[in-house]
């Protein structure tokens, strides 16, 4: 079982993403950071809690786009008691960007002038209450120059840049952990917390990276996204993602 | 009480909440009859869904106040999106949290409550109507004073109620209603079934008993009230209904036909009529 997808490598990289978080809310929005999350509490972070989406912490692994999955609720969590866990900050969030910046700015609020918007996104949502209160991470299925982009129109999560203007106390619960994108996993861990490469995905390129992105990335010593193990191949295609929505995300 | 009774209690120019999240318990037969009424120039305070984007359509909403406005399984409001870049509506575009503690404040009838949400944010450069605070203890840290958002009326839709006004929610969450209903001068109530105080236990367990007659001025008993939005257990969304109510917002002749057949009637159950009459024509 050694072939795979690039949306698996995707989900691999998704759930590499929460390593060592523990016992914390791992909150993954989106198909392939779903499955990743998942991924991630079945074999090497089964400590970490997670919801059904919507009102109920679930223990065991659900699958994805099935209709009424078994669930096995060990807590309940109304959307009340989500911003106790926010605002404590026992929680990593995995949330799209339509557009994300070399300092991990993030915005999903609208194209243009905020007052009258060319485009109208989803809004704030909870990316400014997330990234200043507990760790955030980004998912981006379509790596191009007009998500990665020098500077983004709204600042709806914030990055680095802000951070530092805010101060050490203010910012003190501000983490970036990284952006999978379906071309690399991508990280801050350099002096001014300008983005880098951590990883390609097996196939892709450096350059090719470089190419479908907007901002100049810092590139060094660049190794290739970890594979899938046949233990995460049968979880994702047996398990957590059966009738392969994976691939409606990310196409092979 | 009525919706046309509710309704009447209303002014142009009113800030009116309305629970519920997204496409989930919103009171849309009171929204329904606000959309058959003269009523203008309103500020709607909502995490929002259908509310939002058919008072947006109807020209109802001066400023639209809210955390998001979504259809759950559509991402964004189509008719909230396009009232957005038309620039018909004003807005106040909050975090959601941010949002709880405006409706906590005002439930409180607090001023502000601090948060750190929305520093370094472009949320406070938009809107310089939100201020900060410094913390008067040592820490004397910098926070955003998330202003309270009082509210003139309150609409909420539960699952049961009693005739004066204890409300029950039965599905997995009682979002925010509550707050909402402390967070307003007067607040009214519209509920699939009404029932005796001494049958509410049949229903749920005593947990579900989240809003007390203390809160509420008004019932309104509205089997359906709800719709398309979902009210677990009694019904869940009708996305059918939902997609083609979706479509019309980009087709001016679509919106036309959608509003004549659904919208500009006489009444609630004339509305619901015209769903059946849909429901049965498509099998």
């Amino acid at each position: 079982m050694s072939e795979f997808t690039r949306a698996e490598v995707c989900v691999v990289a998704v759930a590499e993403a929460f390593r060592g978080d523990g016992e914390i809310m791992a909150n993954p929005i989106g198909t392939v950071p779903m499955i990743g999350g998942r991924l991630a509490r079945a074999t090497f972070e089964p400590d970490l809690v997670m919801t059904d989406g919507e009102a109920m912490l679930v223990r065991n692994t659900m699958p994805v786009g099935v209709d009424d999955p078994h669930r096995e609720i060990e807590a309940w969590n109304p959307y009340r008691s989500m911003f106790d866990v926010v605002w404590s900050g026992r929680r990593h969030v995995m949330m799209g960007a339509t557009q994300v910046d070399r300092f991990g700015n993030q915005n999903i609020g609208c194209i243009g002038d905020w007052r009258k918007p060319k485009a109208q996104l989803l809004g704030f949502r909870g990316a400014p209450g997330n990234t200043i209160n507990h760790v955030t991470s980004y998912w981006v299925p379509n790596h191009s120059p007009k998500v990665f982009v020098e500077h983004v129109d709204l600042v709806t999560g914030v990055g680095y840049d802000r951070a530092a203007e805010l101060g050490p106390d203010a910012a003190r619960y501000h983490r970036i952990g990284c952006v999978v994108s379906n071309l690399g996993v991508f990280d801050f861990e350099t002096p001014d917390h300008a983005m880098r490469i951590r990883s390609v995905h097996p196939g892709v390129t450096v350059d090719e990276i470089v190419a479908a992105t907007g901002f100049e990335l810092t590139v060094a010593d660049v190794p290739e996204t970890r594979t899938p193990t046949d233990e995460d191949l049968t979880l994702i295609r047996d398990v957590i993602d059966p009738n392969d929505i994976r691939a409606s995300e990310v196409p092979s | 009480m009525s919706e046309d009774d509710v309704v009447a209690e209303l002014r142009d120019g009113m800030t009116i909440g309305i629970g519920g999240w997204g496409s989930r318990r919103k009171p849309m037969s009171l929204v329904r009859a606000i959309l058959r009424s003269p009523l203008r120039d309103l500020t709607v305070v909502a995490y929002g869904g259908p509310d939002i984007g058919l008072l947006c359509a109807t020209g109802k909403v001066k400023k639209a106040v809210y955390g998001f406005v979504s259809l759950d399984s559509i991402p964004l409001e189509p008719h909230f999106r396009a009232a957005r870049q038309n620039g018909t509506i004003e807005a106040m575009e909050l975090d959601e949290g941010m949002f709880l503690l405006g409706l906590q404040a005002a439930a409180w009838r607090m001023p502000f409550l601090p948060t750190r949400a929305g520093l370094g944010s472009d949320l406070v450069r938009v809107m310089p109507e939100l201020k900060t605070v410094r913390s008067p203890y040592d820490d004397g840290e910098e926070l955003v004073a998330m202003p309270a958002l009082k509210l003139d009326v309150a609409l909420i839709h539960m699952n049961r109620a009693t005739a004066d006004g204890n409300g029950q929610f039965l599905g997995p969450d009682p979002y925010f209603d509550d707050l909402f209903c402390y967070a307003a001068d007067r607040a009214f109530m519209s509920c699939e079934r009404v029932v005796p105080t001494d049958r509410l236990l049949d229903h749920g367990t005593f947990h579900t008993l989240r809003i007390s007659r203390l809160m509420v001025n008004g019932v309104v008993e509205a089997p359906g009230g709800a719709h398309f939005t979902s009210c677990t257990p009694d019904y869940e969304r009708d996305e059918a209904f939902q997609k083609e109510y979706a479509a019309t917002a980009r087709d001016p002749e679509a919106w036309g036909a959608f509003r004549g057949r659904y919208l500009d009637l006489g009444s609630e159950a004339e509305y619901h009529d015209a769903v059946r009459a849909t429901a049965g024509a498509t099998p």
